[in-house]
């Protein structure tokens, strides 16, 4: 019995085995069926986070691109800036490694012992920056001393460099510090917190080929973060340099022609649409934009009536003045209205139901024709113009040379300017037009805003007699070794379709601004080239009275535009003087000079070897110069308008 | 002292799976300890003469015929049980938890120990033991009791794997004695509500972390879950084919905790691959399935129990070892047999192989 009960007992022992090998195997099973998920399965997941793991990257900054004029000149270039680094993680005794430092290079301990404070929570690989903007003096110091110096690096870091200072700071802009809403936007992905980028002008539009491409180190760290060796380098590569339409030569002058004076001036190829200036007075320093601003320069600029900060030639629509007059002209004869044999009588005023509105000269211009209604400046003469056509039709020639529209110049906050009509008025205001704002919108006055960008579109456009060409900035993007990359050429964005007879009508009447006596541009005459333009004044307030005493914000802004030369155009120009009060005063001697310095620069021989203008095609073509005039003279009784 | 004849009886088979994994072991430690700095002995070199110390505790287990075993087992479960009383009391600190005892030559762990005594304990108890139709809660009262009190002690030092491992190994025996399904009914029904008295009373902090960890590795990136990601992340990026000896990213840069000793396996995972973790895998199948092999074969009962129990212990010890290295389990702190670096594992692991040999060797002997 007792044997029997052990063999069953013994049978049964052997089954359980079985079951329990099974059971056994099923397990290992389970093991193995987990490891295929982790190692076939998310194999790739784990991969790269055992890369994450070891793989850290700093990046090493590109050098940012040039910008230069048309010939080449760099405006904007890098200097080298160099800062003292300390790799944490290499430093034994920090307290000992700070006080050698301050004693070595004269700086402040506590200074010091500030910024070694921000590096907790950072990886201790990262270099520290301690100082920046250390003197040549101070590198050669540190690098004398490197043995005692353990963790210590100069680090070389690109600054802009402005080769004059205050040249045509509102068109190149500034460059700052990436801002989290610049992070989000578009075209924008690659950059990291701490990049530099363009704020402003060129810098900005340009952004994506002046900054290259950053270069960095992988390093490998072990599971405390001590880097163990470099596992791959790539060295950044130079921003590409945006070539300039500007010329430098010119745009100088603009500058220095304005003086103090608030105000801007544009200069176009009047064949190309190039922009030869671009001018906004007065100007900031760029270079104080890209450190840390002192706070008493920035309230300096906020309270500087004058707004230097205000980049006018782009974003300023001011009332075009008289210089509108040539629009309105242009109506007159496209619809018609007047000859060149037509002609008004101006008695000083003209009476428009219940209301007067003077001419500026209160002796009245007498009769008066197209020719001389523009070297004079007659108001009369365009109130009944105005009258006859209405707002419309004003408009309707204003719009074929693309006023009321930005120009699409290339910059980011370009204003459109305004062309009223009596729909829009509807619209804007749910008010009908009334015949007397015609009367204001004739003379450019009232409604009608113009940025001073496309008062040198007006009148290039005038001067090429109908092709509208978009104004731009930038000729060509060069790489760093200056080989051309991209070319731009002009660009055709309207043409007039007014007949060429009409506008030498109204060129005739330009160029007696200038170079007839009565006319109220006199200044802006040449001996040696003939120029025509149009003088205006900008109506702040309605203050016409009271001349003498006009607290400065209440005065007109002065306005001229011109072309030159007369018989063959090549550049045109606008300019305008904030509350400059007289268009032929305080705006013509500018354009004067603007115009001055461009041909002086084309003068084939010249005492300072100028850098040869690449660009001119009509440069050997022998141009009929016209024979030196007498000196430019101020016509006494015309440099009111 | 050996019979002629035992040494033609060598199980060959046992000894050549054993010596298999000890091998790959050390190259493995040579590998995950090639970072550090060693001013002594390489881990290797040490493991390789852990192997054989551990081989010569093997022979010698070997030739004590293994009935004596069953005459000692009862002194030895109450001597054992007695120093892990003393362990509590004056034993030395040691990883945050009180473990060692200090017997002036070198160190003795009770409760690694333990593991090897209680396979003697309940294999004579339940040689002893009548029963027909399975145990009943009744029959299992007394086991249980002699199991409970050697495992509190050692939670309470604490060494939560090593109470773990005991309580699975005296189960893993019950469960080849023969349970009734109504002793298994009613032992589920009893411990959960235990475990969860365990949870809120017995547990330290760390455990209950080390737990709630694994449940939730990204509780805490950087706290005791990040081991658990860490090793993920090892045995994973190892994929099919592995990274190559030495050149185990994790390993080499120290990513890894406790790498040559616990997570070893990790180690080897991420550098050989799911080709080398199958080989071992098969390696570890092949060793307990001769295990039990080496327990059906044998003709008596206290044999048989010994050698399950021996199985049991190699068995659980690799399983938690490696569900914990690729995050199955909570990190309990269990090393690899054989694989693992450390004299104390290796010294057990080879008391069992020796018994194993011992039963393997004298199946023909009756």
């Amino acid at each position: 019995m007792k044997g029997q009960r052990f063999v069953r007992e013994v049978m049964e022992s052997k089954q359980r085995i079985l079951v329990i090998s099974f059971v056994v195997g099923a397990i290992f099973l389970i093991l193995l069926l987990r490891l295929w998920h982790l190692q076939i399965l998310s194999t790739d997941d784990y991969r790269s986070m055992s890369e994450n793991n070891r793989l850290r990257f700093v990046p090493v900054a590109a050098s940012r691109g040039a910008i230069m004029d048309r010939s080449g000149m760099v405006l904007v270039s890098n200097r080298p800036s160099f800062s003292l680094a300390v790799v944490p993680q290499e430093v034994k005794d920090k307290d000992a490694l700070l006080g050698r430092l301050a004693g070595l290079l004269g700086l402040d301990r506590a200074e010091l012992e500030e910024r070694w404070s921000k590096v907790k929570g950072r990886a201790k690989y990262y270099p520290v920056v301690l100082a920046s903007n250390i003197s040549r003096d101070q590198v050669e110091i540190i690098e004398e001393n490197r043995l005692r110096l353990p963790g210590v690096e100069v680090e070389m870091k690109p600054v802009r460099e402005y080769s004059s200072k205050v040249l045509a700071a509102h068109l190149l802009g500034y460059i700052g510090e990436i801002s989290d809403e610049e992070m989000n936007r578009k075209g924008y992905e690659e950059y990291n917190l701490g990049d530099y980028v363009g704020k402003n002008g060129i810098e900005r539009s340009w952004e994506q080929e002046l900054h290259g491409n950053d270069g960095g180190r992988q390093l490998e760290v072990d599971a405390r973060g001590k880097v163990l060796r470099t596992v791959s380098e790539s060295y950044p590569t130079v921003g590409n340099s945006v070539v300039l339409t500007i010329d430098a030569a010119v745009q100088k002058q603009a500058e220095k022609a304005f003086g103090d004076q608030a105000g801007a001036a544009v200069a176009l190829d009047v064949n190309t649409g190039e922009v030869l200036a671009f001018v906004s007075t007065p100007a900031f320093d760029p270079a104080l934009f890209s450190g840390k601003l002192p706070p008493d320069v920035w309230k300096s600029y906020l309270e500087d009536k004058r707004h230097p900060l205000e980049n006018k030639a782009l974003t300023g629509q001011y009332p075009p003045g008289s210089t509108f007059k040539v629009i309105t002209a242009l109506a007159g004869l496209e619809n018609g209205l007047i000859s060149d044999s037509s002609s008004v009588d101006c008695r000083g005023s003209y009476e428009l139901g219940n209301s007067v509105f003077k001419c500026w000269n209160k002796h009245g211009h007498g009769t008066t024709n197209l020719k001389k209604s523009l070297r004079e400046s007659c108001d009369v003469y365009y109130y009944q113009l105005g009258e006859r056509l209405g707002v419309d039709l004003i408009a309707k020639t204003a719009q074929k040379f693309l006023l009321g529209t930005p120009m699409g110049i290339g910059l980011s906050n370009e204003k459109p300017g305004l062309i009223p009509t009596a729909e829009w008025k509807q619209k804007r205001y749910g008010k009908r037009w009334f015949q007397g704002e015609t009367i204001s919108v004739s003379i450019g006055q009232g409604y009608v805003l113009m940025t001073p960008i496309q008062m040198a579109s007006m009148i290039a456009t005038v001067a090429n007699e109908g092709t509208v060409y978009r104004p731009f900035l930038v000729k060509r993007i060069v790489d760093a070794d200056g080989k051309p990359l991209k070319e731009f050429k002009p660009e055709v964005i309207g043409r007039t379709g007014i007949s060429p007879d009409k506008f030498r009508l109204v060129k005739q009447g330009l160029f007696a601004v200038v170079n007839e006596p009565g006319g109220t541009g006199g200044m802006a005459r040449l001996y040696d080239v003939r120029v025509a333009g149009k003088t205006g004044t900008s109506q702040v307030v309605k203050l016409r009275d009271s001349k003498q005493g006009t607290p400065y914000q209440f005065r007109d802004h002065a306005l001229f535009v011109a072309f030159a030369p007369y018989d063959k155009p090549e550049i045109a120009v606008a300019v305008i003087v904030e509350h400059g009060e007289h268009g032929g005063g305080s705006a013509a001697p500018i354009a004067g000079r603007i115009l001055r310095a461009y041909f002086d620069g084309k003068k084939p021989v010249q005492k300072s070897t100028g850098s040869p203008r690449n660009s001119d095609t009509e440069d050997d073509e022998d141009e009929e110069q016209p024979p030196p005039s007498q000196k430019p003279r101020l016509n006494g009784d015309s440099a009111n308008d | 002292m050996i019979d002629r004849r035992l040494l033609t009886n060598i199980d060959w088979m046992l000894a050549g799976l054993v010596i298999a994994v000890c091998l790959l072991g050390i190259l493995n430690i040579y590998s995950a300890t090639t970072p550090y700095k060693i001013v002594a002995t390489p881990y290797y070199i040490k493991q390789f003469y852990w192997l054989l110390v551990g081989m010569f505790i093997a022979l010698m287990v070997c030739t004590v015929d293994y009935h004596v075993l069953e005459d000692l087992s009862y002194w030895l479960y109450v001597i054992i049980v007695f120093l892990l009383v003393v362990v509590l009391v004056i034993g030395r600190r040691s990883m945050g938890a009180t473990r060692w005892l200090n017997l002036g030559l070198f160190n003795v762990q009770p409760s690694e120990l333990m593991k090897i005594v209680i396979i003697m304990t309940f294999a004579r108890f339940f040689n002893n033991f009548q029963s027909i139709g399975g145990l009943t809660v009744k029959d299992m009262l007394l086991p249980l009791s002699i199991l409970a009190l050697p495992a509190l002690l050692i939670m309470k030092q604490p060494d939560l794997g090593t109470a773990i491992l005991v309580i699975l190994i005296a189960l893993s025996m019950s469960v080849y004695r023969g349970l009734r399904w109504s002793t298994v009914v009613t032992f589920v029904l009893v411990t959960v509500p235990l475990a969860w008295a365990g949870w809120s009373f017995f547990l330290r902090p760390y455990q209950k972390n080390r737990i709630l960890d694994f449940l939730d590795p990204e509780r805490s990136r950087l706290g005791s879950g990040y081991h658990i990601i860490q090793s993920k992340i090892a045995v994973g990026s190892g994929g099919f084919f592995g990274k190559g000896f030495v050149k185990g990213t994790q390993a080499q840069l120290r990513f890894l905790p406790e790498q040559h000793t616990d997570f070893a396996f990790s180690v080897f995972a991420e550098e050989w691959g799911f080709i080398g973790c199958m080989v071992l895998i098969i390696l570890y199948l092949s060793l307990v399935l001769w295990g039990l092999n080496i327990a059906r074969r044998c003709n008596d009962r206290f044999g048989a129990l010994l050698a399950i129990g021996v199985t049991a212990m190699l068995f659980w010890h690799i399983v938690i070892n490696m569900g914990m290295v690729i995050g199955m389990f909570p990190v309990v702190g269990v090393p690899m047999p054989f694989f693992s670096y450390g004299g104390t594992s290796m010294i057990t692991s080879m008391v069992g192989i020796g018994i194993l040999q011992n039963i393997s060797m004298r199946r023909f002997m009756f």
